[in-house]
């Protein structure tokens, strides 16, 4: 799954998605997993390089993601079928 | 490398000018240490859930409340009200402060007499008391707040057998302006209720009638309320005097006072709305002293508030189970609190802080407890940092009545702790073991053998 090609972020962790115009803030930990997607990375590489960072273990880490990327495709920020084929 | 401290990924979306349910954010520190011992240690040693009382908090609640009082009358007495949080050492505390001891029933009564309170220095107020019970405080001179008419019958009698007169005084129960009126228990003043009774006590001259008590409700968001109610006591007071030339030692207001919770639906928390001490003080004993009492002569004050005296210092320790979104996509947490032991949390939107340090992001959340019964929510809607799995959190302000009203359901109640004013925990309430619950059990014969 890759974060749409538009949707703008900031460092201190402000979205933007200009085709609706809403905005929302995420935590650091969001930032990385954001900037990992955008850059097209695979859950397990993204899984690995966040275990080794964080005070976590596989399991939480694994149903945290799962719940990030509901969120994500629930406020419409994952591209969809149709914008990949585009 | 030391590995960084995980939290969860979280996506808000931004609202401006949007007010919603949640209200604002509330938790800006954690709360790690109370009275300087780590609410980490305290689960690790005595398991979670966890409740802890700060003996040093009930202390100084309870001296910033006579100071408002003594400052302002001349002649105060409190009296520790046990339904409110009977456990030994709460009561022992208040005792040791000065409190005497309220009590509404007779197991509550037996509980200050085994813990020492001298039976003379008991109040035995409520509508249910035995003949067991009222035989048991007239041998011990404790005064008894009468009910009702049947209560004021079956005392006289009692005099006859036990050749005592015993100290009494009766519940007035009024119109203060606020709603709902409590005209359940006692006699009631606009209506000539009270004087009945004053006269029937008066008249029989087989009892002492030594003053007069009300209790106009509970968690009172007014103090005025308790200015009305002592107008009206005083006037009560003072036609005794007038009609038998008989002096009323005491008026007892009652309790009632609001403590630092935020009930529910309020919009602005409690610890800034509420009225505090000096509030009620000010309002019960300027109508005190604005009556016609001689200024050398005044009743003694007597007060039987609870809550805010013990609620404050009632912290209750637990641990994140599990985060879980609704059908709607809302984040959900469960606690291994319930509302077996957190009662108190049908009335109030408690105060919650994580054990552990934490950012700035938050979710709205609701707060279910462990219990398989859909009633079982502890905050409907809280924004709260993000706990993971096994986070610890503190409950505030939840030292009033959890510890009398908790039910033993599906599950044990655990243990309460004491932490003294040096910062030492004592455990004064083991936690409950299935033994202790099957060794109240009986089977009959014919059902102890089954086959599947």
């Amino acid at each position: 799954m890759k974060i749409k090609k538009n949707i703008a972020t900031s460092e201190s962790g402000y979205v933007f998605n200009p085709s609706t115009g809403e905005s929302f803030s995420v935590n650091p930990i969001a930032i990385e997993i954001f900037n990992f997607l955008k850059e097209g990375k695979s859950y397990e590489e993204i899984s690995k390089t966040m275990l080794a960072r964080y005070n976590t273990d596989e399991a939480t880490f694994e149903k945290d993601y799962n719940d990030f990327m509901g969120m994500l495709k629930q406020h419409l920020l994952i591209e969809t079928e149709n914008e990949k084929e585009n | 490398m030391e590995k960084l401290r995980y939290e969860r990924p979280v996506l808000k979306k931004l609202e401006t000018n949007m007010p919603n349910k949640f209200g604002l954010r509330t938790e800006y520190v954690p709360k790690t240490h109370i009275d300087g011992v780590a609410v980490k240690d305290l689960i690790k040693e005595y398991g979670s859930p966890l409740f802890v009382i700060s003996e040093s908090t009930i202390r100084k609640t309870y001296k910033d409340a006579k100071k408002a009082f003594t400052t302002r009358y001349p002649k105060v007495q409190f009296a520790w009200s046990y339904k409110t949080n009977y456990l030994g050492a709460v009561c022992n505390v208040f005792h040791q402060e000065g409190s005497w001891a309220e009590v509404v029933s007779g197991f509550e009564y037996d509980k200050a007499i085994l813990n020492g309170v001298d039976g003379s220095k008991i109040i035995f107020n409520g509508p249910d008391k035995t003949e067991e019970d009222l035989e048991k405080a007239i041998k011990n001179e404790s005064i008894i707040h009468i009910d009702h008419l049947d209560e004021l019958y079956s005392i006289i009698e009692l005099t006859d057998k036990l050749k005592k007169k015993p100290k009494v005084a009766i519940r007035v129960n009024m119109d203060t302006g606020i709603y709902p009126m409590w005209d359940r228990f006692g006699f009631n003043y606009e209506n000539g209720q009270a004087w009945d009774a004053l006269n029937k006590i008066m008249r029989s001259d087989k009892l002492e009638l030594v003053g007069l008590h009300c209790h106009i409700g509970t968690f009172m968001l007014t103090a005025q309320a308790y200015g009305t109610a002592a107008f009206k006591m005083a006037d009560l007071a003072l036609g005794v005097k007038k009609k038998y030339n008989h002096d009323i030692k005491y008026i007892d207001m009652g309790g009632g006072f609001a403590s630092k919770n935020t009930l529910k639906g309020s919009y602005l928390p409690g610890d800034d709305t509420n009225p505090t001490f000096d509030d009620f003080a000010e309002a019960i004993t300027s109508a005190l002293i604005n009556s016609d009492f001689e200024p050398d002569n005044l009743p003694m004050l007597v007060l039987e508030t609870g809550r805010a005296l013990i609620d404050d210092a009632g912290f209750l320790l637990g641990t994140v189970i599990s985060n879980k979104r609704s059908s709607a996509g809302k984040r959900t947490t469960i606690i291994d609190i319930g509302v077996n032991i957190l009662f108190t949390s049908f009335w109030y939107d408690h105060k919650i802080s994580p054990a552990q340090p934490f950012t700035h992001y938050t979710e709205d959340t609701t707060l279910y407890g462990p219990l398989c019964m859909n009633i079982d929510v502890i905050r409907e809607s809280i924004s709260l940092p993000l706990l993971n799995k096994g986070d610890n959190f503190v409950i505030h302000h939840v030292g009033a009545y959890n510890m009398t009203q908790w039910m033993q359901f599906i599950t044990l109640r655990p243990k309460v702790v004491m932490i003294d004013e040096k910062g030492k925990a004592y455990v004064i309430r083991e936690n409950e073991t299935i033994e202790r619950i099957i060794a109240m059990e009986k089977v009959p014969d014919h059902l102890k053998e089954f086959e599947l």
